[in-house]
């Protein structure tokens, strides 16, 4: 009934080595006839869909089987595709389960995905985790896979449970094995102490990663997700850093003469591309990490800042006044073929490229409002998804379906209110969410997938 | 040393509220600024200035001139300021100083960032123009995360668009 088809392992890195093997239905459903979501329209409704706590003999076992439907539906819910069934509602126990799924009693609670799994300590001590995703109505098996790992890692192998039934259903790329980076604040506004940290993307295992002693702005993860590049006031002098998240160490990023700011990764991961504020100017540089060369993109007396790089790495989007007012304009990776993108009333800035390379979402200021819009990268297309008082710096989740940004709410004159906190929106404008962190909240940065 | 001379500042913020209620010009834009009111707020408060010193600058000199909304030229007032500014520095010769630059709220963290340095960086072009040595000032830019005023209207932003001199050395004591 069960074959272990392949087996793959994942790179080892911090102890987080999961091997996952792919198990094979005995029923394979024809393409026509699958369960799917189509999140490419507009408002939808959530799929209903059930999550049984995996199955387990021990203790243990059920415990870790509880702990990991709960981070999955979790997860598919934040999504705004899912709609997790409530596990009082189920008929069916977990342990019948495990032999078949009686789809009937799960028709009559009006699921039309099921999860269920089975969690088995092994000799060697480590997790045994296999999961499996059925189509209720058309009563078939639509993936299943195996895990094995260390107990401390259940909660990566739950977000990797549920990529892989967002992949299926959606047929897009899953975004939950995923951390944000941003920056933790404090402190009355003009005194303001900022930290950066760092949690899962359901802000579990938050910690953070400095002080507080020096001011910090704008992290962006790298693309092995192991590396930041952020902004830091250390020694009141404000330059790029790079920050490794592995070993904590931190280092200024080239010998500038005057500020760097605006820091992010070149889709390889090799260089940094930032502003450079020289007598009064900022124009646009990259940095090759390598060869510790710097080079200069832009030679022009207005402000150049916020650049981002295309994921194919050819081209480079930024933000300047050149105009006479903020805008949004796109060069090629070497400086060249400079255009303006942004012809829409407003002032734009922050733009992002999309990691699929379709859109470049942006903050626009227009009528005494902040909002967060994307564009296609030739300018068309304009549509904004979020609006309030103020807020600003969208982050993309690496599948490019979800944006995340901070608001800030009005101050008063007491020095009350101007909190700060992180909030994300699907694509489509749908699923505006507020994002729970610890404390108040502001610059985040997407990871790409965990490698 | 920054921290007292921003404890400083906080003192001389309260004695001029006394005249200048910021809860009573909101709304206003340019109104009253504090430390640029120090002159006659100084009549006020029962300290004494000792010539050439911090206080002295920030009190009969006054330490920061205002921008217009996302501008770096120095209007007629930021000029006179810092006419003011580039006198004392001439007289107390030892001086150096530190350029602040900022920005109000309404714009993105980033560009703020380096409209604040293009706003230090011309206050520090006027300085030098009016025969301060270049090597006696520094800039830096705060963007918006320093308000001097706290409040999400006009007049805080009016206040918070601002440069700020401050004296890192050689004033007397």
């Amino acid at each position: 009934m069960r074959f272990v088809r392949e087996t793959f392992l994942y790179p080892a890195r911090c102890a987080m080595a999961i091997a996952a093997s792919i198990i094979l239905g005995f029923m394979t459903l024809p393409a026509a006839a699958e369960l799917q979501v189509d999140i490419t329209r507009g408002h939808l409704q959530p799929l209903p869909i059930a999550v049984a706590d995996f199955h387990g003999t021990q203790a243990v076992e059920t415990q870790v089987g509880r702990d990991i439907a709960t981070v999955v539906a979790a997860n598919l819910e934040r999504s705004g595709l899912f709609k997790p069934v409530d596990k009082r509602a189920f008929l069916q126990d977990a342990a019948s389960l495990q032999v078949q799924p009686r789809f009937a009693d799960w028709r009559v609670i009006n699921a039309q995905a099921l999860v269920n799994g089975a969690i088995r300590v092994q000799g060697d001590g480590r997790l045994k985790v296999e999961f499996r995703l059925w189509d209720v109505f058309a009563e078939a098996q639509m993936a299943g896979l195996q895990y094995t790992t260390r107990r401390e890692n259940w909660r990566r192998v739950a977000h990797i449970i549920a990529d892989a039934i967002y992949k299926r259903i959606t047929g897009e790329e899953g975004y939950f094995d995923t951390r944000i980076v941003y920056v933790a604040e404090s402190g009355p506004a003009n005194r303001r102490i900022k930290r950066l940290a760092i949690m899962d993307q359901d802000g579990a295992n938050h910690r953070h990663l400095t002080d507080g002693r020096a001011l910090v702005l704008t992290p962006r993860f790298s693309r092995s997700a192991q590396e930041i590049t952020y902004l830091s006031y250390f020694n009141n002098t404000p330059r790029v850093y790079l920050f490794n998240i592995d070993t904590g160490r931190q280092e200024v990023l080239g010998a500038f003469k005057g500020m760097t700011f605006a820091p992010r990764f070149a889709p390889n991961g090799n260089s940094v591309i930032m502003s450079h504020a020289e007598n009064g100017n900022s124009d646009i540089y990259t940095m090759d990490l390598r060869t510790r060369k710097s080079k200069r993109l832009t030679s022009h007396p207005a402000i150049d800042t916020s650049p981002s790089f295309s994921p194919d790495g050819k081209r480079v989007v930024f933000n300047s006044d050149r105009g006479g007012s903020p805008q949004v304009y796109v060069m090629n990776a070497d400086g060249s073929n400079v255009r303006r993108i942004s012809f829409n009333r407003g002032r734009y800035a922050t733009p992002v490229w999309s990691p699929r390379g379709d859109l470049i979402a942006f903050t626009k200021q227009s009528g005494g409002r902040f909002f967060i819009g994307v564009m296609r990268p030739d300018g068309s297309g304009e549509r904004l998804l979020s609006e309030s008082f103020l807020e600003e710096s969208p982050t993309w989740a690496p599948n490019g379906r979800v944006l995340m940004f901070f608001r800030q709410e009005p101050t008063n004159k007491q020095g009350g209110g101007g909190a700060v906190h992180l909030y994300s929106v699907d694509l489509t404008g749908h699923n505006l969410r507020r994002v729970v962190t610890p404390g108040q909240a502001s610059d985040p940065a997407w990871s790409p997938i965990i490698p | 040393m920054r921290f007292k001379l921003f404890s400083l500042l906080a003192a001389l913020l309260l004695v001029s509220a006394c005249a200048t209620d910021p809860e009573d010009t909101d709304g206003q834009t340019g109104g009253g600024a504090a430390a640029q009111t120090g002159g006659s707020a100084a009549g006020s408060a029962p300290v004494q200035v000792v010539p050439g010193s911090v206080q002295d600058f920030i009190v009969n000199v006054g330490d920061r001139v205002f921008f217009d909304f996302d501008r770096s030229t120095l209007t007629a007032k930021a000029q006179e300021t810092l006419d003011k500014q580039a006198e004392w520095l001439s007289r107390i010769s030892a001086a150096t100083i530190t350029v602040e630059g900022h920005a109000d709220e309404r714009g993105t963290r980033e560009y703020n960032l380096a409209l604040g340095d293009r706003r230090a960086n011309a206050v520090k072009d006027y300085l030098i123009s009016k025969g301060v040595a270049a090597n006696r000032i520094k800039t830096i830019s705060y963007g918006k995360e320093r308000p001097a005023v706290l409040g999400s209207n006009e007049w805080a932003w009016s206040q918070n668009r601002r440069s700020v001199t401050t004296i890192t050395g050689g004033a007397e004591s």
